[in-house]
Formats: structure tokens, sequence, C-alpha cells
């Protein structure tokens, strides 16, 4: 009953959608016409809330006669991966991605704030029309409440790498940043079609698209912290087509939070603003179809219909042609933009934009390439990491060296002597520390050049805090209070970016990684660390049985105990890796248990590395993802401060 | 005067930019772009020394680990069985009889020398790569 439940509830989202995108873009000035848009809308994302939740219930239930249940689930999986199972497979994620599209029209319905009734009326519509795809899409060819007969007694269980609790968070996080880019598109479409941008409605766009750069960044950085413990192999970032999916659309909606920025101060930019928004959403989609269509040599793919893959590409066509389109004719339309000098805070964001978007058009090629060739009959090729590393990390290498004086420039005409004076300190530390590293390391350039960065980015972002603090009259400790909250987020992204990475290339060039095959009270030195195996044995887990290698570590005088274990779940012949990670100041000891050694007798094969400053990275993406949450509170309590 | 100079400097720099950015991009294309082999296409299409995806089914009964706990293995396509070896510790979902996809350098009449192995990610998942050349050899027995 739960499961036709649920179908009725997604087909009544689906005509409620429709009928939102109808009376949206019919819009007109009539209050009790954007009434019922906003009531309609609102009733769609109840609807489709509603369709959600029967699914989780269903998994909860563990009703196996529900063939999504029946493939993902099992009865003795614990409670939270029994909900997380709902959209860890194909359909439940799409039935996530249709909520969460019609969430968003629903809030987007309910906060008009300064903009015009007609350009909040299409922007709703166009929405609607969003989910309605969405929620078609999902219906027809990926109905996640298709039943199963006969029901099978028991599920086939999650794939128990997933069983984690970072990734039961990974995707909800990325469908979040991913549909969120479809509100902006809503928006950019919307302004095109009046045929004016202005800077209410770049205030508008901003805080959806902070939210969905927030989204996207945290769910990048969860999915590449399950890697780093899960996959057994010390990797945090693969430049697996999968993760190229995610990445695309986190550099759009990282340039669109800083065009939008120009929009809204200085009214300009407000076509290449649109343009951006429209290519975000392009890049979110072609990120879900190549995820779901399965056309990828991937490790992640899992659904291959090429059904699906069609209907996502005709969804992505109608999506990207709609809005081309209408930029084509349109754009044209918008106001003159307002003069600036090149140096200045409108000329670095435009740097920004600049660096961002080639960054993000050479990983869309590195992507893609392997696909047209292949349809062209080149035989199999992969682009891999070689080819990531030799053309992004120059592209934002130059990025970071400019971004500093972002935040020094004043808007219009900037003084770049000034920035530069005020920018010395960080940069002759930056320099030192190029010099130290080139040096100490054999004259290798590339972590001399990303750690001088990491510093650069980070003292930058210090000294950026001085400045204003010694801006002004009275004291710099009482100014340190009312430095407004939009100073601390700004800056507290951008030292995220050096932390991130001053961690992303000590890892990459100074890790240590060792192979050794250990008997019971053997011992191996590794790192300046004494590791001895102490015993192996078998361990009972609630839905597992794991056989757990115990470790003593010593490091100087202290001694700490680690263990890492092999799992075997008994839904799956494939056993798991979870891997003991021992922090410290230099970095994490991280060892992953292998096989018994047979040529050795009863010794285990046991792999460890150093992974020098690895909580960094990560640390680096939170402290951006916070950046990025305290800016939109800023922008939020700001707005609903003003009249 | 001052702030037309300004523009054309910053244009001119974009300008490089996007030069360096389309020379990095096919250089990238042409050298670190890496080929996929099948151990039947090794002797004719492979240069030695080059770095290569090589893919196949692991020829059950050929695990074995030398005392430093390297691993060696045969990989096969149906036709031939090339030797593997690899020195990290071999993903969880290898074994033998199944599917992978070993990156590394081949030179010959020597083991192919594996710096990465690649597993399917679960009991239903293929490498694209290793399905694509058993179905060219008429191996192919899966569903899809």
């Amino acid at each position: 009953m739960i499961a036709e439940l649920g179908a009725f509830c997604c087909c009544l989202a689906l005509a409620l959608s429709l009928a939102q995108g109808v009376l949206g873009l019919a819009a007109s000035n009539k209050q009790a016409r954007a009434a019922a848009t906003a009531a309609v809308a609102q009733s769609a994302s109840v609807a489709c809330f509603a369709a959600f939740a029967c699914l989780v219930a269903e998994f909860v239930r563990s009703d196996f006669s529900v063939a999504v249940v029946a493939e993902n689930s099992h009865v003795d999986k614990p409670l939270l991966y029994k909900i997380a199972g709902t959209w860890g497979n194909h359909e439940g994620s799409m039935l996530l991605w249709c909520m969460v599209s019609t969430l968003f029209g629903a809030a987007l319905a309910s906060n008009r704030g300064r903009q015009r009734i007609s350009l909040w009326s299409r922007a709703v519509g166009i929405q609607g029309l969003v989910s309605a795809g969405a929620l078609i899409y999902t219906l027809f060819l990926s109905n996640p409440f298709a039943r199963l007969d006969p029901a099978p007694i028991n599920g086939a269980g999650l794939n128990p790498l997933l069983q984690d609790p970072a990734l039961a968070a990974h995707p909800p996080m990325l469908y979040l940043g991913y549909v969120g880019m479809s509100v902006p598109f809503s928006l950019a479409l919307a302004a095109l079609i009046e045929g004016r941008a202005d800077r209410a409605w770049a205030e508008a766009l901003r805080p959806w698209t902070l939210a969905a750069w927030t989204c996207l960044t945290l769910g990048i950085a969860l999915g590449s912290y399950w890697a780093y413990y899960e996959l057994g192999w010390g990797g945090w970032w693969f430049w697996d087509p999968v993760e190229n999916a995610s990445f695309m659309p986190w550099l759009g909606a990282c340039a669109l939070v800083h065009s939008a920025i120009v929009t809204e101060r200085r009214g300009s930019l407000a076509s290449w603003t649109i343009l951006l928004a429209i290519m975000g959403f392009g890049l979110a989609l072609l990120g879900t179809f190549l995820v779901r269509s399965g056309v990828l040599t991937s490790v992640h793919a899992f659904a291959v219909d090429p059904r699906r893959g069609i209907a996502v590409l005709v969804l992505l066509a109608l999506a990207l042609g709609s809005g081309f389109g209408l930029y084509a004719w349109r754009a044209p339309k918008l106001g003159a933009p307002a003069g600036f000098d090149p140096i200045s805070r409108e000329g670095m964001l435009i740097w920004n934009n600049f660096g961002l978007s080639i960054a993000a058009g050479v990983v869309l090629i590195g992507t893609l390439y392997p696909l047209i060739v292949e349809a062209a009959g080149g035989g199999l090729i992969s682009v891999g990491p070689p080819f990531f590393n030799l053309t992004v990390a120059p592209i934002m290498a130059l990025l970071f060296v400019a971004l500093p004086f972002g935040p020094m420039l004043t808007w219009r005409i900037g003084d770049f002597g000034a920035a530069l004076a005020r920018l010395a300190p960080a940069g002759v530390l930056a320099l030192a520390t190029l010099g130290a590293t080139l040096a100490l390391c054999n004259w290798r350039a590339v972590p001399a050049i990303g750690l001088g960065l990491g510093v650069w980015l980070i003292l930058g972002g210090v000294i950026y805090i001085v400045a204003r603090l010694r801006r002004g009259e009275g004291r710099a400790l009482a100014k340190l209070a009312v430095l407004p909250l939009s100073v601390w987020s700004m800056t507290l992204a951008h030292i995220g970016a050096g932390v991130l990475t001053v961690g992303a290339i000590a890892e990459t060039q100074f890790r240590a990684e060792r192979a050794v095959a250990l008997a019971p009270g053997e011992s191996v030195d590794f790192a300046n660390r004494r590791i001895t195996l102490m015993g192996v044995g078998e361990v009972d887990g609630p839905n597992y049985v794991a056989t757990r290698a115990r470790l003593r570590v010593e490091h100087g005088d202290d001694v700490e105990a680690l263990s890492a274990e092999k799992r075997f779940y008994s839904t799956s012949p494939m056993p798991t890796t979870e891997v003991g990670i021992l922090s410290g100041l230099d970095g994490d000891l991280y060892v992953a248990l292998g096989e018994p050694v047979r040529d050795g007798g009863a010794a285990w094969a046991v792999r460890l590395y150093l992974n020098p400053l690895v909580q960094c990275i990560f640390g680096g993406a939170l402290m951006m993802a916070l950046g990025g949450l305290l800016s939109l509170i800023a922008l939020l309590r700001r707005r609903a401060g003003a009249p | 005067m001052r702030r037309r100079n300004q523009r054309l400097a910053m244009i001119g720099a974009a300008a490089a930019v996007l030069v360096l950015a389309s020379a990095l991009t096919l250089t990238g294309l042409r050298d670190s772009v890496i080929y996929f082999v099948a151990p039947s296409e090794l002797a004719h299409k492979a240069h030695p020394g080059q770095r290569l995806r090589l893919g196949g089914l692991v020829v059950a009964g050929t695990l074995r680990r030398s005392g430093d706990g390297v691993a060696h293995f045969q990989v096969t396509d149906g036709r031939v069985a090339v030797g593997v070896r690899y020195a990290g510790l071999l993903p969880d979902l290898f074994r033998e009889g199944q599917g992978i996809v070993a990156e590394g350098i081949w030179t010959p009449g020597q083991e192919f020398s594996a710096e990465r192995v690649l597993a399917k990610h679960d009991e239903r998942y293929m490498p694209r790569e290793v399905a694509e050349a058993l179905k060219q050899r008429g191996e192919w027995r899966g569903a899809r």
C-alpha cells in the first residue's frame, strides 16, 4: 500500500509541478495569481516529500516486494543504513533529486524578497518545469515504487563499502548542490525572458548560489574523506570521471558565487552572470548524466540502461538549448555594464571567473575525451591524473597568485601598488617557503611552488583581516568584534583554499609508503615509528565478521594501539578493508591489512603509509564550506535587517 | 591612457593564460593519455616502456606471492595470458577468475609491472574495458 501511495504522490507532484510551470510562466502582476503560483509550488513540494517519505518507510520496513528495496536492502542492516539505502541507488537518488528540486521551488516561491513580481513568478514557473522534467524521468524510466512478484524473502543488501556514515551523507549533500544550481538557472532564464537583470535580481541569486556551492563543497569533501579511509589505499582524489562530474559544477558554482557579487554590488557583469548560471546548471545535469548513464569507465557508475542515458541527455539538451537560445536572443537587451579599471575588485573577480571557467573547461575536455575517441573508433583510452595534474594545477596556481589581491583592491579603480605593499610580508614568506622547499627537496619545483602558494593564500587572508582592523579610528582589538561576518566568511574560505593546497601538496609529494609481511610479534621501523603486529583474530560485528589485526605503534615516547580489519559481510562475497588511522602532528599513520602471505606461513601482508598533513585537505575543505555557510548567514541576516 | 594600457595588458595576460591552457591540454592529451590493451594485443600494439592499462581475467591458480610480498598473477583475454607483478596490496575485490585492469609498464620478455590494480567495484560490476575486450573475443558470458 505504501509504495502505491508513494507512486500516487509522485504523480501528484508531477501534475502540480506542471501546473506551477504554466501558472508561473504566464506571469501577471496580479497578487492573486502570484499567491496561487506559490500555493501550487508548495503543494508540489509537499507531495514529493510525501513520496520520498513513503520510499524511506518501505526501506525501514524492509518491504522486499518493492524492487529497489529488495535490490539494495537487507533485514540485518542497521537502521541508519536502511534509511541511507533509500538514496544509495539509482531510483531512490532520482526521487531525492525531485524532492530537493520541488522543495527549492517552494522555498523560491515563498521568498519573493525585493524582486519584481513578474520576474519572480517566471523563475518559480521555470523551477516547476525543472522539477517536472526530473519527475517524468523518475516516474517513467526509473520508478522507485515498482513491485516485484513474487517478493524475495530477503534483500540483496547494500554494497558494504557504502555502509558508512560519511557516504550516507555524501549523496544528499551533492544533490542539494546539484539541484541548488537549478534555482540560479531558473532565475537566469526568468531574467532573460524579462530582458532585465538588475541588482535586486542578483541579490536574489546570491544566497542560492552560495548554498549550492557550500553543499557541493561539503559533499565532495565527504566523498573524498570516505575514499581516503574506506578504499584502503590512502588516496583522496583520483580524477575519476565521476569525481570530475561533481568538480565541474563546483568550479561553475564557485565562479558564479563571485560574479554574482559584482552584479549585486556594482550592477555590472549581469550578462556573464546569467551565462554562468546556465552553464553551471548544465554542468550539474551533465554530472548527473555521466554518473547515471553508465557511459564512463568508472568504479562508481552503477546504472546501466541506455534509455536512461538518452533521457538525461534529452533533458540536458532541453535545459541548455532553451538557456543558450534565450541568452542569444535576449542578452543583448540587458543594460550596458558600468565601467571599471582592470586593476580593481571587479577586475580581480573577472580573473577569478576566467581561471575557474578555463579549469572547468579543461576538466570537461579531459572527462569527455575518452568518450569522443571511443565513439570515433579510436580505441579505448583513459585520461588519468597525469593529464589533470598537468593542466588544472598550473591554472589554479595562476588563480591563487591573484587571489589575495582581490579583497585588497577597491571597487572600480584599485591601487595595485598599495595592495602589493600591504601583501609584501605574505609574499616574502611565501617566497622563503618556496626557496626553503626547493633547497630541502632536491630542487623539486612542484612541492616548492605548491607550499609557497599555500602560505601566500593563508597569510594573504590574515593580512586582509589586519588591514580591515587598521582601517579607520579606534583600537584594533575593539574593531575585531564588530568586523562584519561577510569579511570573516570570505577570509575563512580563502584561507581554507590555502590550507587545502598545503595539505594536498604535502600528501601527494611527501607521502611514504611501504608494504611488509609481518608475523605476530614481529616489528618494523617506518617513518620514525616502530610498528609491532600484536596478533590477528576474528571479531563479530552487527552484520559482518572481521579479521582484525592489533598493532602497537611506538613513536618517540608515545605508545599507542591501532587496529586494522578486513570485514566479510554475509550479503557480499567481497571483503572490505577497514584501515587503522593514527593522526599525529606530522600526518596520519595509515595501516591496511592485506591477505595472509602464502609462501611465508603465518605472516600477513600489511601496508603502511605516512600521509603528511592529510587532515589539512579535509580541514581546508571544511573551512571553505564553513566560509560559504557563514557568508550565507551574513547575506540572509543583512536581508532580514534591511527595510 | 594609463587605463587603456592596463586594459591591453589584462587582455594580453588573459590571452597568454588561454594559450598556456590550450597548450597544456593538447600536450596532456598527447602524452598523458593511457591506452587500454588486451593481453593478446600487447605484442603488436604496445611500445616497450609505454604506460598502459592491461585488462582481462585473472587466470585461476596463478596468484602467488614472492617472499617480499610482491604479488604475481596472470591475466588473460582468452587467447594469450600475460604475467603481471604488483608490489602493492591487491584491492579487496581482486579474485582469481575475475576481471581486473592493471596499469603499469610493459617490457618485452618480462612480466607486466603494474603500479595500480583496479578490480571491479562490486560483484556486479566489471571494468568496461574488460567487458569490451571479452565481447570482442566472444568470451562474454555476462547478462549485458
